[in-house]
Parts: structure tokens; sequence; C-alpha cells
């Protein structure tokens, strides 16, 4: 068939599993979760049905009301009228709504039939529902709606046959029946009415999420088992993955030796060593500790227990002027400021969104634990504290801490400073508990390795390289007496960059590494393996941690940690911030504070510590 | 009563919800999400520091409400035999 193809739009409250059905339609790869508001990009995906037809399924924003200004909701409501600039009407409307939420999903359904556009109600999560007791008399319902209505399992790999047979016999006709009333109590008591006649609920609640929350939310036993949460994920970090990363480390260093043999001895065989097995094998060996931290993230993120942990903390985060709608995208930040930054668009308030937005990149992502984790490793002795904690992971710890409690002043100072003092509401909803599925996390995770790994063979490759070029040539003059490294591009360039840095104790190869970093900050790492690996004239970059030690003083190892804990790098993170605020000034202030912050910090760091030791 | 007053557990109904200035949003959004009058209503937990926010069960569903909206409801208490229907 050669005709146009089909515009489908899926439309639903949060946490109706609006995307999971997405994802089972069209195959897309994208991020699942119950956390309200995680669908906050436009996706689209297409797929042809078992009679050929091809259609266009576009993936809108999570509602919860026409009536509301969040900018989520507004897109929704304007696509659907056609309103939005460049988007077409959709030909059909498939509304997807929780069979175990109906008392609050078929309002906004109702809202959607009221627009007059040719609709279907997808009935989804009818495996939890039955579990539940709850019996949906679907022939009734779809005749109270005036529309068709069929059953979907997003999570099961042929949970929306109904719907795509639906979609098939193209029944699009606009709803029929009563245009339901205007006003918020009256379409409140239409949907009592549809649920008296079509739906049967035992119980308002599931027991199981009812048993859990009663711990996870408990007063004193919830912070409790939040706490612990957080510091195992950090441990995990640490332990689980560190073997895999030496291994990692150990094994490139090996390929850098059997390329180094065979290669005759040259500038060729500097860089093969050097650059492309030294600088991408060190920087490689940290994708298992990003992996087992989005892994955690993930799980939580899944289950249902993040917007808990929301909920525990909301009174701290207001204290300090953010939400407790901000943990979610604070804690992605953990793992990458770039979906942090993101996510803020599930905040729904202008003002609180802007205020987690420029504290973010404050939180220690993952792109830093390369730099942490050589820095400890080379400076910081290997010392278990109490029998069971060892002195190395309470450090990485500390420098988690210290971003937190900076992100909080900032965050403090800015509500301070803003002369906005009206009052901007939490109304979270906290969903059903479900248990993390293997694919989805397995999912999850292969989309973030093959971020960092794009990243490393893009951007980071291009720039070890370039650090190996500038700091091999210009080759010395004949008769030299300096190191190599001194005559070279880079011996120059950190020279002139040791100057504004020297108060914070910092050698011209750490100026230097900070030129890469500001482009991704784990390149630090490769560019101080080029650096030294050249200037030793030793090639072993899995030696690199005794090189620096040998080459900087403590004090100086821990100013470096403090400046990457609070300095405002990686280019990517400042121009995601100018996408999503629109705005330069957002981008100038972030830039400002954290350089002032930054240096403050570091220059206070090295002078005590010099003075103390 | 407001719905801050009361007790976590106790079944009550939604008697109205009030404007706290006018034209107040968070009053507006509180009614779509089914903070009608006559609708079963429940305080599941409250958070560790100050008891704020709320976590509220209406209808089917749960939702975190800090103190400063959950004023905004007013509710009365009813048997705690009736009304566990949704």
């Amino acid at each position: 068939m050669s005709e146009s193809p089909l515009r489908i739009a899926l439309v639903g409250n949060p946490n109706c599993g609006k995307t999971a059905l997405f994802n089972l339609l069209t195959g897309a790869r994208q991020k699942v979760a119950n956390y309200a508001g995680v669908t906050v990009e436009r996706k689209e995906g297409r797929f042809v049905t078992p009679s050929g037809r091809k259609i266009r399924l576009l993936d809108l924003p999570g509602a919860y009301s026409f009536e509301s200004s969040s900018p989520d909701e507004r897109i929704t409501r304007d696509l659907l009228l056609g309103r939005y600039p460049g988007e077409a009407v959709p030909d059909l409307v498939v509304c997807v709504a929780d069979a175990t939420n109906l008392r609050l999903h078929l309002r906004f359904v109702l809202e959607v039939k009221r627009l007059g556009r040719p609709a279907v109600l997808a009935l989804n999560m009818m495996d939890a529902a039955k579990r539940r007791g709850i019996v949906v008399d679907v022939p009734e319902l779809s005749r109270q709606l005036g529309m068709p209505v069929v059953e979907t399992v997003a999570v099961q790999r042929s949970g929306a046959k109904a719907l795509i047979d639906l979609i098939d016999r193209s029944e699009t006709q606009a709803p029929h029946g009563d245009p339901h009333p205007e006003n918020a109590d009256d379409l409140h008591a239409a949907v009592r009415g549809i649920l008296v006649a079509a739906v049967t609920i035992p119980r308002a609640t599931d027991a199981r999420d009812d048993a859990i929350d009663s711990w996870t939310l408990h007063p004193v036993i919830g912070p409790l088992i939040l706490a612990v949460v957080m510091f195992l994920v950090f441990q995990a970090v640490y332990s689980l993955a560190k073997p895999v990363s030496d291994a990692i480390g150990d094994g490139f260093g090996w390929l850098g030796a059997q390329a180094g043999a065979i290669l005759p001895d040259g500038p060729l065989r500097s860089l093969v060593t050097d650059a492309l097995f030294g600088g991408v094998g060190t920087v490689l060996g940290f994708l298992p500790e990003i992996l087992v931290l989005f892994f955690f993230i993930l799980v939580l993120e899944e289950s249902g227990y993040l917007p808990r942990a929301a909920f525990l903390l909301d009174r701290v985060m207001l204290k300090v002027g953010l939400t407790g709608r901000s943990f979610i995208p604070l804690l992605s930040s953990f793992a990458c400021a770039i979906p942090g930054v993101m996510g803020t668009r599930s905040i729904t308030d202008p003002r609180d969104r802007l205020a987690t937005m420029l504290v973010a990149p404050l939180m220690t992502c993952s792109a830093r634990l390369p730099v942490y984790a050589l820095l400890i490793g080379a400076f910081i002795p290997h010392r278990a504290i109490l029998g069971v904690f060892n002195l190395q992971g309470i450090v990485l710890f500390a420098l988690y801490v210290a971003g937190i409690a900076g992100a909080m002043v900032v965050a403090w100072v800015m509500k301070r400073l803003r002369r906005d003092h009206r009052e901007h509401a939490l109304l979270m909803e906290l969903p059903s508990y479900r248990l993390p599925r293997p694919r989805d996390i397995a999912i999850g995770l292969w989309e973030r390795g093959a971020i960092f790994l794009k990243r490393l063979t893009g951007i980071i490759l291009a720039l070890t390289v370039l650090m190996w070029f500038i700091s091999t040539f210009p080759s010395p003059p004949a008769g030299a007496v300096g190191p190599a490294i001194d005559y070279t591009f880079a011996g120059y360039l950190g020279r002139v960059l040791q100057y504004p840095f020297a108060p914070l104790g910092f050698n011209w190869q750490i100026s230097l590494s900070l030129i890469p970093a500001f482009a991704a900050r784990e390149t630090a790492v490769a560019a101080l393996a080029t650096v030294y690996a050249v200037a030793g004239g030793d090639g072993d970059t899995a030696s690199l941690g005794y090189a620096l030690a040998h080459n900087f003083s403590l004090a100086s190892a821990l100013s470096l940690m403090v400046w990457f804990a609070f300095a405002p790098q990686c280019m990517s993170t400042l121009a995601v911030i100018r996408r999503e605020t629109r705005s330069w000034r957002a981008v100038v202030i972030s830039f400002t504070y954290m350089f002032g912050i930054a240096y403050v910090a570091s220059f206070l760091t090295w002078q005590i510590a010099t003075r103390l030791s | 009563m407001l719905l801050t007053d009361l007790a976590r557990g106790a079944l009550a109904c939604v008697a109205r919800v009030r404007d706290a200035h006018e034209r107040d949003p968070i009053a507006q959004r509180l009614r779509d999400l089914g903070f009608v009058p006559g609708e079963p209503v429940r305080v599941v937990a409250r958070a560790p520091w100050s008891a704020d926010p709320l976590l509220v069960q209406i209808g089917s569903t749960r939702f975190a409400l800090r103190r400063a909206e959950a004023e905004r409801v007013t509710v009365e208490e009813v048997g705690v035999a009736e009304g566990s229907a949704a």
C-alpha cells in the first residue's frame, strides 16, 4: 500500500505505562520508568500492522489535566488540538489508562474525549488489575465512554495484540455520546458514574504497596533505609567494579606492549602504545564503574522507590530552596549531568527547575570517577577502617558529600537572592511498586554504555591523539639537556597555564590536563597518562598512579580532587543548560559560580594541606 | 477539619478545596487530581521532618502533598467501617 502513514498519538496520565506500550509497539529503545514525568521528550516511532498499514506513533508527554500551565501538559493539549507549530493533528488518539488506577485516569480520558478527536482507550496493566481482583466490563466501559476499549499488558510481548488489531480495522471515528461537562466536579461525577456501571474494585490500594510503604516511608526506618541504600550503592561501585576495571587496564597494557614489540622504534610506536592503547585503555577501564552506578540508579527508578526517596527528602530539599522532585534529576547527575539537566523537565515549576539545573553539575558525575579513582589510588593508602570500610572508599564518599554540600549551599544562596517568594507546589504521585524487569535494565545499561563508548571513540580518542601530538612535537634540539617534553607545545602551554593555577598547587602537567578536561573530564586521566608516559619515558601507563605519586605532593592531589568536585567542566553540560533554558544567562551564571567555588576551595585545600604536612 | 489534622489511617471524605488566593492554581490542580466533595481520602504516611509532606490516598492514587497544599482541603471524618470502595 502506498497511502501515507496513519498518525497515532499515545496520551495518558503519568505512570500509566505509556512509554512501555510505545516500546512494545515500535521496538524503540527508550527509557521506561514509573516516575512521574519521565516522558518529557517528543518520541516518535514507526511500525507496520499485520495487514501492511504504516503507522507513525507519537508518544506525548504524560498529563493529569489540560487545565494546568505545566509545559508538558500544554504540549500535549496543543498537539491534540492541532495548535502545535510544525505538528499535524493525529488521525487517532490512543488514550492509555492504568486499569488499577481508573478513578484518576478516566477523568483525563474524558478530557481527551472532549477534544472531539477520533480516540480509543487502551486499558493497560491488565495483569496487575487481575492480580488485585479488579474486574472491568469492557463492552459496558466502551458504551459508557463512547469509544472502543481494548485491554493491553505493555510488559508482555503479545500484550498489545488487541490494540494493533483495532488499529488495523481502522475504527477511527470521533467518540460519540454526550459531550462531557466542562466543570471539574462534574467530570469527576461522570467518572464515578462510569466506574459504578463498568468496574468492580475490591480494594482501593494494593496490599503489597501498603506493606512496603509502611517500612520505606516510616519516619525513622524510612530515612535509615534510604541512607543504607545510598551508601551501599557507592561502596558497590568501588568493590564490584574495581577488579574488572583493573583487569581491563592490565589487558590494554599488555596489548600495547605486544603492539610495541612489533612496531619499529619512533613516533608511530609511541602513538600506538602511549596514546592509543595507553590513553584509551585507561579511560575504558572505568566503564565497569559507570555501569555499576547506572545499574543501581535504573533499578531504583524502575522499582518505584525513587519517588519515595523524593517524599522523604522533600522537606530538606525545600529548606535549601529545591523540591523533593529535584532528587531524581540530581541523582541522575551522579551518573552524568546531561541526563540530569534534561530530567529537570519533570519539575513542573520553572523556578524550581532552574535552581535544580544550576546545581546539578555539582553532583559527582561518573566522568569524575576516573580522575578520583586515579588520584585516590595513587595518594590514599589502602587501609581498613573499623574492619569493614576502606579509607579509599571513605575519601571517595567524602568527595561525593562535598559536591552535595556545595549544591545545598549554592541552592540556599540562590533562594536568598531571588525575589519570587510565592508558594510552589509538590503534588507528586507515588506510583505502585514494580519489580524491575531485567530486559528494561539491560536496555538502559546498553544505552548508557553505548553513549560512554561513543564519547570515548569520538572526543576522547581525538583529544588523546591531540595530546600525544602536542606533547611529542617539536622534538628537542640536538644537544638538549632537559626532558624532551619541556621543548614541546604541551610544555609551553602548560607553563603558561600554571601561573593562574600555581596558587592551587597545580604543576604545569596538571594545568595542561585541565584543557581536555573541559571537553570531557575523564580525558584528564588520558592526558596525564600521555604527558607522564612521555615525560618519564617509560611508556607503561599501568604505572601512571606510581608516576603521579612521585611527581607531585599529596596536597596537590587533594587540591586537584577538590577542583574536580566543583569546577565548571564538560562543555556538553553547559551546552545542554543552554538548550534547556534557551538563555546564555544560565550558562554564564553556572560557569562563573562554579569556577569561583572551585578556585577558592582548591586554594584553601592546598594552603591548608601544605601547612599541615 | 483540615486534611492536615486528620489522624493517620482515619477515613474521611473531602468536603471542599479552598482557594488560598484568587485563581489558585494549586487548588485547581488538587481538584483535577480528584480532591472533590464526597471523595474518600486518607492520610497514609507523614514524612520524617516536621511531618511534611503528607502522603495522601485519594481514590486509588497516592499523592505527596506539602502541609501548605493539604491545608487547602477540608475533610469530614467518617466511620472506619464504610467507604472502603473507591
